[in-house]
């Protein structure tokens, strides 16, 4: 059965009458996270985790908003729906759906290793199972956190002595809170783009406990910033704004560093492999803890992690979604990012 | 392994000259000798025998990855890099390494060269599951490949110079020629007794920039020299000891390859370099580079070959005489000499490039225009009191090119492109009209920026029509100016023409697919030009 259709306004329960993560505006949208690829403006109702609820008011401003816990199953128009821990970022979740004994799920975004805020990635089991995949070629393989949180420390110390700044490229949302413990471990010297303090903000409102940052401003004195690290979203890299920092060393952190060819064409000084979607191991691990008898695979290199997924016994196809092209746009257009308070309206992060 | 690995890495990432620059210094200062000797080598083109092919690592790769084929293709393309592919899909090493510095490795290499594949397999597995994935990629990199990667000699020599203490000038020329890495110390290599030793050795090519600004800004006419830009290889001719060589400047002993010039061995004094021109010529006028390269692509030159595409070497400079190093004479006492010599041993093989008169700036400028009727690709610009530097140097030598040929043309096919353009739609093929058909006429990977790149890595992702292989066939849509320098008649391509050295000049984004030009444009262009 059919629970979940293909259309041109996004992944559709006609029985439950709601989208998942649409891309045009509908009536009832159910939100995986808070990334403006899967969360966009327009629908009159949305649907999503506790945690997500203030990150969506913050992007798309005042919505009509249901929030739920995760594993606390409603029901709409006779299919019940329940939200479960996605790991991705701070309150994505996969959408369960259940219609007479039929489960499909949705994953939105995933990522398998659970790096301490974003809750522990949580197999559902499921007849059909729509899988992202942003990273489905065996290159594909994280370090351990830990590892990857070590190399950052010890970048940071490297600058230090060489009395560089540090600068941090990393997603306003996701990826900055994410590497925040990391850096507060080695410096309580930590700055922070607008568009990563307002999220920062948000959530600390919302009651969550984060390392503090300062947020830069223009009037912030440029010796403040002597042996700091600052974070910064991808479209500040390379803009006017980042003169400020001179003498500075510009550290990336995103999967697409795992390529060398990714880090020399970012022209950045390092780059750490450090991703919030799952790796290739990650992706096959969680897609059979599912025991899911199809899977559809959606944005990435979802042709051959297709195929793959066919040649060992687990029935698949392609699904094209509007979240990012065939292979998740890698360089995201950049925004003005004088203008400091703006948000980093960027699609998803990778 | 593990430091040359780092400086690699740091090499490969490093986006500012200074930083390679002192990475190269801390590994030449705290290096073994025996490592430093194998560095210098595999950055001046000088590389192990390749023992292996590379078809070989593929499999053994999949083999222990358990991956099918199609899925290593398709991490190929995805990377862009053959060793980098390999580094990346390998499980965890999960061996103790018990030696694999660089030199020891290369020794390896050469003492299982004579075995069988299985010893061959045993020791490429062993050695990747001792190391972690930067290790391997340079492991793999000695297996497959050079070191491609944004490292110039003259950053080898700078950094050298800082270690040792010569000045780099000094340095390029002992590491220049012909010397091997397997015999050679680190204290030989730059030993002065080692450089007056080795009677082959070139001395490192003094290179032009192009011209940047208007010509009559380089002052007074009558100090400088012009002369053709032939479009050959740059070479050097050596007499010494009797003994004739013939260096390319890639470095590479190309004596052999060239008969030809045997029969001036007996005919030039000793002690003798002279620089210039190999280019293939027939009464004294050159003939197209596509012609060149059907002798250096060839193992064996046929009689025929010999016949059809007679080399000879155009001098424009004297580097050598009488066993002197003459470099730091002027350019102007150089000539003369060098003039006095060629016109005194008067064989076709051996002529002079000559020099162009002129009087005025603005005749010059008349005279380049006829650049491509004189088979030449440009004039070449030279300060009379020049002398002969080291590299590439601006100021006293300039290269004033002609405007290359342009044609309109559309995109038809896209693949990923490598290196920096790992996973980005960047090598295109172009077409042009015949009547309603589009025919494929040339690639092109260079020319435009990297935002530029990637609009049309966007463009293909959202309008493939097909997938063979690596290959998309993109809707015929973006038009580009394509520049090249040269035309030749060619059944080996469907057009019946090939470009040399073919680049996007711009996106033409002013124009539509049917205002792109035709087959019959580009017949005309080898009529006017192929000749």
């Amino acid at each position: 059965m059919q629970l979940v259709e293909f259309t041109d306004s996004g992944l559709y329960c006609k029985t439950g009458q709601f989208y998942i993560d649409p891309w045009k505006p509908v009536n009832k949208a159910i939100i995986t996270h808070a990334h403006s690829d899967h969360a966009r403006p327009g629908s009159k109702e949305y649907l999503c985790h506790h945690h997500t609820k203030p990150l969506l008011k913050l992007r798309l401003g005042e919505i009509t908003v249901q929030s739920l816990d995760w594993n606390e199953p409603i029901v709409i128009n006779n299919v019940k729906v329940s939200l479960h821990p996605a790991g991705h970022i701070i309150g994505s979740s996969q959408i369960r759906i259940e219609y007479r004994g039929e489960i499909w799920v949705v994953s939105g975004d995933y990522k398998t290793e659970n790096d301490g805020i974003s809750g522990g990635f949580e197999p559902v089991r499921c007849h059909t199972f729509i899988s992202e995949s942003t990273f489905g070629l065996p290159i594909y393989t994280w370090k351990p956190q830990t590892e990857i949180f070590s190399n950052i420390q010890q970048w940071i110390k490297d600058n230090q002595e060489a009395g560089k700044i540090s600068v941090i490229i990393a997603y306003s949302l996701g990826k900055a809170q994410r590497v925040l413990p990391c850096i507060a471990e080695v410096t309580d010297k930590i700055f922070a783009h607008g568009a990563v303090w307002n999220v920062n903000e948000t959530l600390l409102n919302a009651g969550w406990d984060l390392p503090s940052v300062k947020r830069i401003t223009p009037e912030t004195p440029k010796e403040e910033f002597k042996n700091a690290v600052v974070i910064a979203p991808p479209s500040a890299d390379g803009t006017p704004w980042m003169k400020r920092f001179n003498p500075y060393s510009v550290g990336v952190c995103s999967g697409w560093m795992q390529v060398r060819g990714n880090v020399r064409r970012r022209n950045t000084d390092a780059g750490f492999a450090l991703s919030d979607h799952a790796d290739w191991p990650g992706l096959l691990k969680a897609i059979k803890a599912t025991e899911a008898e199809k899977v559809f695979v959606t944005h990435g290199f979802q042709s051959a992690f297709s195929r793959y997924l066919n040649e060992n016994g687990i029935a698949s196809a392609e699904v094209k979604t509007e979240y990012g092209g065939e292979e998740e746009e890698q360089e995201k257009p950049s925004t003005n990012t004088q203008q400091e308070d703006e948000i980093n309206t960027a699609g998803d992060n990778a | 392994m593990k430091a040359f690995a780092n400086l690699i890495t740091k090499l490969g990432t490093s986006t500012k000259t200074n930083d390679k620059l002192a990475g190269l210094s801390d590994y030449f200062a705290t290096a073994p000798d025996a490592d430093k000797v194998w560095v210098i080598a595999l950055f001046s083109g000088r590389r192990p025998k390749r023992i292996i092919s590379s078809g070989f690592l593929q499999l053994w790769c999949m083999e222990i990855a358990s991956l099918p084929a199609w899925l290593f293709e398709e991490c190929y393309h995805t990377v862009g890099d053959l060793a980098e592919t390999i580094a990346l899909l390998l499980p965890a090493a999960n061996q103790q390494s018990d030696n694999t510095r660089l030199s020891f490795i290369i020794q390896r290499l050469v003492e299982i060269e004579k075995q069988e594949e299985a010893a061959k397999k045993k020791f490429v597995s062993d050695t990747w599951m001792q190391m972690d994935k930067d290790e391997r990629f340079v492991f793999n990199k000695l297996l497959t490949g050079n070191f491609r990667i944004g490292v110039s000699q003259k950053m080898i020599v700078n950094a050298l110079a800082k270690t040792v203490h010569l000045e780099p000038n000094i340095i390029a020329h002992r590491i220049s020629g012909n010397w091997d890495p397997f015999t050679t110390s680190f204290g030989e290599l730059l030993s002065e007794e080692a450089t007056s030793a080795d009677v082959s050795k070139p001395y490192p090519f003094y290179l032009a920039y192009a011209l940047d600004s208007e010509v009559n800004e380089l002052g007074r006419e009558d100090e400088w020299q012009a002369e053709w830009k032939w479009d050959g290889i740059r070479g050097q001719l050596i007499k010494r000891n009797n003994e004739l060589f013939v260096w390319s400047r890639g470095e590479e002993l190309m004596t052999e390859k060239f008969p030809e010039y045997s029969s001036l061995k007996d005919l030039l004094p000793d002690g003798i370099v002279l620089d210039g021109e190999i280019i293939p010529s027939i009464e004294k006028k050159p003939l197209p580079f596509a012609l060149l390269q059907t002798r250096i692509g060839r193992k064996n030159i046929s009689k025929k070959n010999l016949q059809d595409v007679p080399i000879a070497f155009f001098a424009y400079d004297l580097l050598e005489f009488e066993g002197q190093d003459i470099r730091e004479q002027p350019l102007a006492k150089r000539r003369a000499l060098l003039e006095e010599i060629v016109l005194k041993i008067d064989h076709p093989v051996l002529l002079i490039s000559p020099v162009i008169n002129f009087s005025s700036w603005e005749q010059l400028a008349q005279i380049r225009h006829s650049s491509r009727d004189m088979g030449a690709e440009g004039i070449m610009l030279k300060r009379k009191s020049s002398s002969y530097q080291v590299g590439r140097k601006t100021g006293d030598w300039w290269k004033w090119k002609i405007d290359p040929l342009v044609i309109d043309a559309v995109m038809i096919y896209a693949q990923k492109g490598h290196g920096r353009r790992s996973n980005l739609y960047t090598d295109y093929t172009f077409a042009v009209k015949d009547g309603e058909k589009l025919v494929s006429f040339a690639k092109a990977y260079s020319g435009l920026t990297d935002k530029e790149f990637a609009q049309v890595d966007s463009f293909v992702k959202r309008n493939s029509l097909e997938k063979f292989g690596p290959v998309r066939t993109v809707k015929p849509e973006l038009v580009f100016e394509i520049a090249f320098e040269g035309i030749a008649a060619s059944n080996r391509h469907k057009s019946g023409v090939a470009l040399r050295f073919p680049r996007i000049n711009r996106w033409r984004k002013d124009k539509k697919p049917d205002e792109i030009n035709t087959l019959d444009d580009l017949k005309k262009m080898l009529e006017v030009y192929g000749k």
